[in-house]
């Protein structure tokens, strides 16, 4: 007997060749290649400017890259190149398999609805049509999220900066996707709060098998969430491996120095 | 008399193609937001330029027109576009819905049945539904390409959310031919049904932002709904107090400073052929009096 979910673990769900970005004579991304698995968590590490968010941008289909491509295992299985898809798919994609997590809530969420229309959203624009369903998905989703479902009817300006982080995390996850970018999702929170989010977004890549690409500068991020990380340096892909390999045993004299930077607790 | 320093009906007859042009693609995509060179017109924006620069466009000498703010033919934009037709064309005008081959509007759908030699001119403010929810116009241009419509369910979910029902009273969205969604021009949602599979022309134009959309003849239009609050056209709970009309949309009249109102029908031409075919309202007495009398209207 053949276990179907095993054999779908066992491919990739993404697959990045030799990726590159220039920006006239600046090139943000050098030459990135790598195979993201179904319920693998990705660190792209590295300071200001060395091309991480420009390679979240590549491999969300959100810039066109000027080297390379990426391919995406759809739902049905077949493995298809981003640049290949039109706009209608691509956009399709990105409200049903994908999520993408802002740093700053406000881009990804609509400050002036409701926190239950917020999470609707994706549900309607996929043709649900049943006031009541959705508003109980959405106060599910609240409920895992840790936000009181008494603020369902509450705008998200009136929320606080982590609560808006969370809401923005159920916003995306309501339509159980596969693959998730954030771009550095704890950014701008105080250290309790931080820890917080960071001990509900671990349960719930765990939870729902998710497989999530995540930018960040903070290596204590990259340490509890993470199974693999990438260090970035000018745009190249400089050092890659297991989480703890990488951490603990830098190779490179670059995430040695990233490594040695952060203060012992 | 004809105003001999205009062209027919104010505009040149280049401008006219242009319009005419837009209007036909309009026709032909129903509901789609074709864009056009809207020109200035002798009257301020918010009055009706767009209505105007299609009505001029479609104008014939042959026509009857009959133009109508909010349902009534003897308000000033009514009467001020009414005037200034019967200046630059010279057309025949009317105030009975039945004997019009082309009537603007501002806000209401006349109460009478419209028939297949008519087209109805709606004077459109804001053409983009998606406006209010969606600020980049690109992206609504966008969304409208890919019917991606979730976000006018958004809407309806706010309403619902805050207000326990859809709280839209006009401009309700409605989705014409199965494809676009469109809105209505700021008509109550009690108008919306009457949209559906009519059989005359609908044209809209919105001079300001330099749209005209179109719902052709016999064209299914159906107002967005949920499964569990299904759309509702809203009416007051009363007869009209002139003549008595149990199903026209009511226009709420307040009378004093002690809460006295009235309800009366907003479509004055349909009141007004009720009354004279014998209906009576409660209040119908005095005013029925006073037409007698005065014999001015009509």
């Amino acid at each position: 007997m053949v276990d179907q979910a095993a054999l779908e673990n066992d491919q990739p769900l993404l697959v990045a060749t030799s990726l590159s970005k220039s920006f006239g004579r600046i090139a943000a991304c050098r030459d990135v290649s790598f195979s993201l698995y179904p319920g693998e968590v990705l660190a792209i590490v590295g300071e200001s400017g060395s091309g991480k968010s420009t390679l979240l941008q590549l491999l969300s289909g959100q810039l066109a890259a000027s080297g390379g491509h990426v391919s995406y295992r759809m739902r049905d299985g077949v493995a298809r190149d981003l640049a290949s898809l039109g706009e209608a798919e691509r956009r399709f994609l990105y409200r049903t398999d994908w999520g993408f997590v802002h740093q700053d809530p406000a881009q990804g969420l609509r400050m002036a609805v409701s926190a239950g229309a917020n999470v609707g959203e994706r549900l309607m624009a996929v043709g649900w049509n049943h006031y009541g369903r959705i508003r109980e998905t959405a106060s599910d989703w609240l409920t895992r999220v840790e936000i009181d479902t008494a603020r369902i009817d509450d705008a998200p300006r009136t929320y606080s900066g982590g609560m808006r982080q969370r809401l923005q995390i159920a916003r995306n996850l309501v339509t159980e996707p596969r693959l998730v970018f954030m771009d550095e999702p704890t950014g701008g929170l105080d250290v309790s709060v931080q820890a917080r989010l960071l001990d509900l977004l671990r349960s719930l890549v765990a939870e729902l098998n998710l497989a999530v690409i995540i930018v960040t500068h903070d290596l204590a991020v990259a340490r509890l969430l993470s199974h693999r990380v990438m260090v970035m340096k000018g745009g190249r892909v400089i050092e890659a491996g297991l989480t703890d390999q990488v951490l603990d045993d830098p190779r490179e004299p670059y995430t040695q120095l990233l490594v040695s930077s952060i203060l012992p607790p | 008399m004809n105003a001999p320093a205009y062209n027919f009906a104010y505009l040149d007859e280049q401008t006219k193609r242009m319009i005419r042009r837009a209007i036909l693609k309009a026709i032909a995509i129903p509901g789609y937001q074709v864009p056009f060179a809207s020109r200035e017109m002798p009257m301020p924006y918010g009055w009706g330029t767009g209505g105007v620069q299609v009505t001029a466009a479609i104008l014939g000498p042959a026509d009857v027109l009959k133009v109508i703010d909010q349902g009534s033919d003897d308000t000033t934009n009514a009467i001020s576009i009414r005037k200034f037709f019967a200046k630059t064309a010279g057309v025949a005008t009317t105030t009975a819905t039945e004997d019009a081959t082309v009537i603007q509007t501002r806000h209401r759908i006349p109460e009478a049945t419209l028939h297949a030699d008519q087209v109805l001119v709606y004077q459109v403010p804001i053409p983009e539904p998606l406006r209010f929810l969606e600020p980049r116009e690109t992206e609504t241009r966008r969304m409208h390409a890919l019917a991606e419509y979730g976000l006018m369910h958004v809407k309806l979910y706010e309403d619902i959310a805050r207000f326990g029902h859809i709280a839209t009273a006009y401009a309700y969205p409605v989705k014409v031919n199965a494809r676009y969604v469109m809105d209505p021009s700021p008509t109550p949602k009690f108008d919306n049904p009457k949209m559906d599979n009519c059989p005359a022309l609908q044209l809209f134009g919105a001079g300001r932002e330099k749209r005209i959309y179109a719902i052709p003849p016999y064209t299914k239009v159906v107002s967005l709904d949920f499964e569990d609050h299904p759309f509702e056209p809203y009416r007051f709970n009363a007869p009209c107090a002139l003549c008595g009309a149990e199903n026209s949309y009511l226009d709420e009249i307040v009378t004093d400073d002690k809460g006295g109102r009235m309800f009366v029908c907003s479509d004055t031409d349909y009141c007004e052929s009720r009354q004279a075919a014998g209906h009576h309202g409660s209040l119908s007495a005095a005013p029925y009096k006073e037409k007698a009398q005065g014999g001015t209207n009509g």
